[in-house]
């Protein structure tokens, strides 16, 4: 059964991105898409920290920012090959994440919170002001992705590598959930002394997937930086790790699917509420606190309530 | 050289005054709640840009000044009637982004009322510097100090001295014995968001005529605000007002021997560093967890 419905829900989410494009009159919406994409790849590894494991970051766009520099910088000062670069960038992130891991997640609940948002905005302002290294607030220009001889570029391009690596992180979180890592995963959120009791080790398993997760950020944010052309500080700010933890919030915390859905609604509605550009961030505010005032467990677990409580009485 | 030190000192004690308000706004919020109330900052910003603005509108200051207080306080007791209250089961991650969010949205909202632009507001008594031991003070300085320490003072007297303060503590340390007692547990949620909100006017008045204000402004000083409370040890008032001053102190250090562009990085290194060692803050209660 477990089985059945993780097939099913991968292969409908291949099936929508597919068919998508087929809606796309203009460039434009790839941009949009593209941003989407990279988004709820970000927010599935994130889910994996907050929903699974309870712990929070707000820090994980310092990660997305680190990857992001990594690649421009060596790609752009030593000429280093692109897919290299983003591997580089990644170990380099998974290697701090691991360091920083161990003190970090020793806290709990608001010290945590703190703990991360403080390392976001170190990393933000080391960004700003080391200019010599990253163009300081003006950013650094990016070249193309290129593999060997192969460049990835114009529209469609970049929407099947988001689209790609969204399938296989979607594949790879719902494969860690059920397994033995992943029900250990849930002891942990559910309370973790018990979970010690009964013998998971929960630090090993929390520094687990806060790596996990920073390196997805850092991957994704590898990408990004080549599919922009142009990245600034503002990429790694409070304010966007906010945002990710928000979108992963909103589509339901413990939920892989979940996380996709809120990526793509946060993602897509700035580009909606262009008409009311000054509105936006009361809009948004309005967003964050209504919808967890009323589906405290975010849309799809909430809808998915819903809908088989329906199918019960039917 | 010594000169050099008390200057820096002194602009530390200044901020510092600041972050210590806000960091209490936090400890009042969380002992009463157990909430992280994340619009603090923003408590400060609506003090300050409303007061710019009533005095440009033509009112005196100390008009103004009631005024913006008055309004924050509201502001505040909203935010928790309208957004905290509604919540009160939901997981921490769940208050966190609704705090946030009332945060977002209040920005938004200042930036629709007024503008993006910065608000200025005169000195309360002039600008003539006034020289101490080879450093120079201005006298807004003194003032935000002066205010800052007799509003402790008077939060202070109110927590030990009057029933209601003595209510707010009693559901701090236990919120349903409190309420078996008689305590309206409710009351003393909303009038925490109130008092918070004042002390952030009161920062926030205080301060602008030194650094001016925009819609913006809280972020940074609710972030620091938040750094002196939990390296205080969440929820303790005094440890809330110790870090604040410890903050503001290092991180003017920090801009005048090490590097100024590195001055707002100076808090959360010193947060990571205490929270590392103490994962209580400097003056917490060690935790057990129930299973």
């Amino acid at each position: 059964m477990q089985m059945k419905a993780r097939t099913t829900g991968l292969a409908a989410m291949a099936i929508i991105l597919a068919v998508m494009p087929l809606t796309f009159p203009n460039g434009y919406y790839y941009d949009i898409a593209d941003t989407a994409l990279f988004n709820a790849v970000v927010c599935v590894g994130l889910n994996l920290l907050i929903g699974y494991t309870g712990q929070i970051s707000l820090g994980h766009a310092g990660f997305f920012a680190l990857g992001a520099y990594a690649s421009a910088i060596l790609t752009l000062r030593w000429h280093v090959p692109p897919l290299v670069a983003l591997l580089a960038g990644a170990a380099m992130v998974g290697s701090l994440a691991f360091v920083i891991a161990r003190p970090i997640l020793r806290l709990k609940g608001h010290y945590l919170a703190m703990a991360t948002l403080g390392i976001g905005i170190i990393i933000f302002i080391v960004l700003n002001t080391e200019s010599w290294l990253t163009g300081g607030p003006d950013g650094l220009t990016t070249d193309n992705f290129t593999l060997l001889s192969w460049k990835l570029k114009g529209d469609g391009g970049w929407y099947w590598v988001g689209g790609g690596l969204l399938l296989l992180a979607v594949w790879l979180s719902l494969n860690l959930i059920d397994s033995p890592v992943g029900r250990a995963l849930r002891a942990v959120h559910g309370s973790e002394v018990g979970a010690e009791v009964v013998g998971v080790n929960t630090t090993h398993y929390k520094v687990l997937v806060f790596v996990v997760s920073a390196v997805f950020a850092s991957v994704v944010g590898s990408l990004f930086a080549h599919r922009i052309g142009l990245i600034t500080p503002g990429i790694g700010s409070f304010f966007r790790s906010v945002e990710l933890v928000t979108m992963v919030v909103l589509g339901g915390m413990a939920s892989t699917f979940g996380a996709v859905v809120g990526a793509v609604i946060l993602s897509v509605l700035p580009h909606v509420l262009t008409a009311f550009e000054d509105y936006e961030a009361v809009v948004l505010g309005l967003i964050m606190m209504t919808t967890m005032i009323f589906m405290p467990k975010g849309l799809v677990p909430t809808i998915a309530r819903l809908w088989r409580r329906r199918r019960a009485s039917a | 050289m010594f000169a050099e030190f008390l200057q820096y000192l002194l602009s530390g004690i200044t901020v510092g005054a600041i972050y210590a308000l806000a960091g209490l706004g936090f400890a009042i919020i969380y002992n009463s709640s157990h909430v992280i109330n994340f619009a603090q900052g923003e408590f400060i910003m609506i003090g300050g840009m409303a007061t710019s603005s009533l005095v440009a509108a033509g009112l005196p200051l100390w008009a103004a000044v009631l005024l913006a207080v008055v309004i924050t306080m509201l502001v505040g007791v909203a935010v928790e009637f309208f957004a905290v209250r509604p919540a009160r089961n939901a997981d921490v991650v769940a208050v966190i982004i609704i705090t946030i969010g009332a945060s977002i949205f209040l920005r938004g909202l200042a930036q629709l009322i007024w503008d993006k632009e910065s608000h200025a507001l005169p000195s309360f008594s002039g600008d003539a510097p006034i020289h101490l031991l080879g450093a120079t003070i201005v006298p807004q300085s003194l003032w935000v100090i002066g205010v800052s320490f007799l509003s402790i003072l008077v939060l202070g007297w109110f927590f030990n001295r009057t029933l209601f303060g003595k209510a707010m503590l009693a559901t701090a340390y236990n919120r349903l014995a409190a309420q078996l007692m008689g305590i309206r547990v409710k009351r003393v949620l909303t009038a925490s968001f109130g008092m918070s909100a004042i002390l952030g006017a009161i920062g926030g008045i205080v301060i602008t005529p030194i650094t001016y204000t925009n819609y913006e402004a809280g972020v940074m000083l609710g972030l620091k605000g938040f750094s002196a409370a939990v390296l205080g040890g969440l929820g303790n008032g005094l440890g809330a007002v110790v870090g604040g001053l410890i903050v503001g102190i290092a991180e003017s250090l920090g801009a005048g021997y090490i590097s100024s562009s590195y001055k707002d990085a100076i808090a959360f290194v010193i947060i990571l560093f205490v929270l590392f060692f103490m994962p209580n803050g400097l003056f917490g209660k060690r935790g057990t967890e129930r299973v």
